[in-house]
């Protein structure tokens, strides 16, 4: 069960790291492409008109994923270790 | 600088990848490198060849190769599609993973991109491990300053252990040191010994005992660790290609064989195995080239990162998203219509001035009438007016479109529309896709390639001509003008004029999202599936080398088309309207056969026959239908849009008749080229017909609507 903190309920401008990633396995790999690991830092840089998706500063791209995508991203507010 | 000659129209789709050597001396070199660092861009300048390139990722589809000489030797550069890494999830990866491992390269090159190093990097350490023989090229160095990222190349290279050269291939700046570290590569007598990431001690067991094997069986054709690895995870798709490549399944090798199982074994104990072992290894790569990173870039927050944020408000947010962008269209819009004016008008002048000439010419020459009709009044006049009516807009239109694609925003687009394809069950890289096929929809369907899953690449190709292509526009302008503004310049009518085409294009756009919703829960069922679209940094449009490039690229595009298709148009219309058959002609005839369905669909025989003949291109539909009502009357100067519409209103339009052929030229069969590109594509004579049935369908049942609403309310 993921904590009730993942990705897609990350406000504006708001940063967390990623403690799992529980996506099916297409997008898993997505994620993976992009650095979206445990432990990777990532930050919201806002939603689009109808607030999905959104887009996410991840390793220095801005990645947009959808909100369905994003809540298999479980978060912790702060460093975690791996 | 966006679409090319070579990136529209029937080379869109590119053609197997065939390594065309002119000497066994000859080098094959691979460019490589994640979507969107500027690969293409790259290669053009090492190659003196024009691929499509724009601020997006995904341009690249097809694979292309081009030469770059050096002291007398000629090296083969092969642009791969962008892709994040080699692990072949995608058709794309598989296609970079396996040139890589056979295409015969001797060296590759992978292009990072300065402004994002890390996520570039695990690119680089995954090709390290497959190609030795690789130079790292990081590119964007002009970019990464502005940002205020420093990378410190020489300690890279000492701690990849391959050489890094720096580069802007954009200002053409770092290429001769890049060239000469390619040939340093492959000039070596050994390999170098690149840097090596460290996977789990369970891992590094299990290679260490499947390594001596291999290597033995290899025998140098492809790196042991990295063969190992992908036998380990038990890669389907690279088990096939290799047994293919190297003829033979490495598994069926006894000393391999019994390697393999002992430590799949000792993996499976320790709890490694399927996805649990393949994200093991992909996140020690990540984190090696975070590690890296962390060590050669040093960034300093800049106003270029406040910047990018703040366009990024404005281009999506709730307030202003859907506003800036339907501004930004019309913006576009209007300039072409405005801007196409006085060209348009200087340009007929000049042009029906030489058809004036022409015919003088022959009356001096006593040449025979006929004669002078097929040349001069079929083929000359239509000729005329594809150059004059149709060439300007599409000229003005391409090269905007162009810069828009060149500054960043068409990723932007696909990000503001993407919950309306969501709803659709389709994909939000559609957009994109839908964007290219305003410039050319065979290039737009060609583009689709960028959607992973085939049920949304499908939708998207089934509903690429709903948006009309760089050819119709100036149709739509043409008569948008011609009966709802009136002609004659004016900042007010070109506003209005360029406000209804805006709506005529929301309407194939709102078609768009329609067709995509039936198609999902019809013949196409499925749910969305993964979708992950990077928002790259914008780019200032090198705004000359763009207008200049695009613009004559379109010119000489329309005029050798025009030369190939209008003008025997215009002869056949011209031999039809002349030929008796019975009591009226063969032009009659022909439209009086389709005139009762056309009447049903608000048109007339002469209107659908100008679309059936312009079904090779879709710029000479007007002047054909022209051609049409010409041979029945007798009206010469035809000078300005005034007098045109003169023409149609004596041949029976009315403002019902202009709206129907709006739609009509909206959603008909796509162009001859684009049923060619989509048959290529989907490789399904099905699907090909459905994706011309499909807008052709949509569009006689609107124009029968609103003709059968017109009648009834006793309008027009």
């Amino acid at each position: 069960m993921l904590s009730s903190f993942s990705l897609d309920r990350l406000g504006d401008g708001q940063s967390a790291y990623v403690v799992r990633v529980e996506a099916e396995p297409a997008m898993g790999r997505r994620l993976l492409d992009m650095g979206l690991i445990p432990g990777t830092r990532v930050t919201c840089r806002g939603r689009s008109p109808a607030g999905d998706p959104a887009a996410y500063l991840i390793r220095g791209a801005v990645v947009a994923l959808r909100t369905r995508d994003a809540a298999s991203v479980g978060l912790a507010p702060g460093p975690v270790t791996v | 600088m966006g679409l090319t000659h070579t990136s529209t129209g029937a080379g869109a789709a590119g053609g197997a990848l065939v390594i065309q050597r002119r000497s066994p001396q000859d080098r094959v070199v691979a460019l490589a490198g994640n979507p969107n660092v500027g690969k293409s861009t790259l290669f053009n300048a090492l190659t003196g060849l024009r691929q499509h390139t724009g601020n997006w990722p995904g341009k690249t589809v097809a694979n292309a190769q081009g030469r770059h000489i050096r002291h007398g030797r000629d090296y083969i550069l092969v642009d791969l599609p962008g892709t994040y890494s080699l692990l072949a999830r995608s058709a794309e990866e598989e296609a970079a993973r396996d040139f890589l491992c056979f295409g015969g390269a001797g060296a590759a090159v992978v292009v990072c991109d300065a402004t994002c190093l890390e996520r570039n990097l695990n690119l680089v350490l995954q090709t390290l491990e497959l190609m030795p023989r690789t130079v790292v090229c990081v590119n964007l160095l002009d970019e990464a300053r502005a940002k205020g990222i420093q990378v410190d190349l020489e300690k890279l290279s000492q701690i990849l252990g391959v050489p890094v050269v720096g580069t802007s291939a954009g200002r053409l700046e770092g290429l001769e040191p890049l060239m000469a570290a390619v040939e340093g590569v492959c000039d070596a007598p050994q390999p170098p010994e690149p840097f090596r990431a460290d996977y789990p001690p369970a891992v590094e067991a299990a290679l260490a005992r499947l390594e001596p094997p291999l290597t033995a069986w290899l025998s140098g054709r492809l790196p042991a660790r990295w063969t190992a690895l992908r036998l380990l995870d038990r890669d389907p798709s690279l088990l096939q290609s290799l047994s293919e490549a190297l003829g033979g399944d490495p598994g069926a090798d006894p000393a391999v064989s019994a390697a393999l199982a002992s430590a799949r074994a000792e993996l499976e104990a320790a709890g490694w195995e399927g996805e649990a072992l393949r994200e093991a290894v992909a996140s020690a790569l990540v984190r090696a080239a975070a590690g890296i990173a962390e060590a050669v870039a040093t960034c300093r927050p800049t106003r270029r990162e406040a910047r990018d944020a703040r366009l990024d408000r404005l281009f999506t947010s709730r307030a202003t998203g859907i506003p800036v962008m339907l501004g930004l269209l019309a913006l576009a819009l209007w300039l072409t219509i405005w801007g196409a004016n006085l060209p348009s008008s200087l340009l007929s002048r000049a042009l029906f001035w030489v058809q004036d000439r022409l015919t003088d010419l022959f009356w001096y020459l006593h040449a025979p009438a006929w004669l002078h009709g097929a040349l001069v009044l079929g083929v000359y006049r239509t000729l005329a007016w594809v150059v004059s009516v149709m060439l300007p807009p599409m000229a003005i239109f391409f090269p905007l479109f162009t810069l828009l694609e060149d500054f960043g925003y068409l990723p932007r687009v696909a990000f503001v529309l993407d919950h309306a394809f969501q709803k659709a069950r389709a994909c939000g890289k559609q957009a994109l896709t839908m964007c290219m096929g305003f410039g050319c929809n065979a290039a737009g369907v060609v583009g689709c390639r960028i959607i992973d899953s085939p049920r949304e690449r499908l939708i998207a190709v089934l509903t690429n001509s709903f948006v009309p292509c760089n050819g119709r526009f100036p149709t739509l302008i043409a008569l948008l003008t011609m009966f709802f503004v009136g002609a004659g310049g004016g900042l007010g009518r070109s506003l209005l004029a360029a406000g209804l085409l805006t709506g005529v294009i929301l309407l194939g756009v709102a078609m768009t999202f329609w067709t995509s919703r039936i198609l999902s829960a019809t013949v196409l069922k499925g749910v969305p599936s993964a979708f992950v679209l990077e928002l790259p940094p914008y780019r200032r449009p090198r705004v000359g080398q763009v207008v200049v490039r695009s613009l004559l690229d379109r010119t000489v595009f329309v005029l050798g088309r025009a030369a190939a298709v209008a003008a025997p148009a215009g002869l056949v219309i011209w031999l039809c309207a002349n030929l008796r058959v019975g009591e009226g002609t063969l032009l009659s005839l022909c439209t009086g056969a389709l005139d009762p369905f056309a009447r049903l669909l608000g048109l007339d025989g002469v209107i659908l026959m100008a679309f059936l003949l312009g079904f090779p291109a879709n710029e000479i539909v007007v002047p054909v239908m022209l051609m049409g009502y010409l041979a029945a009357g007798s009206l010469t100067d035809l000078g300005d849009l005034e007098a045109l519409r003169a023409l149609l209103v004596q041949n029976g339009w009315t403002w019902r008749t202009a709206v129907c052929t709006i739609l009509f030229s909206l959603f008909h069969w796509p162009c001859s080229t684009t049923c060619l590109t989509i048959a290529k594509e989907t490789g399904s004579v099905r699907w090909t017909l459905l994706a011309i049935a499909l807008p052709t369908a949509v569009g006689m049942g609107l124009c029968a609507l609103t003709a059968a609403a017109a009648r009834a309310l006793g309008l027009g």
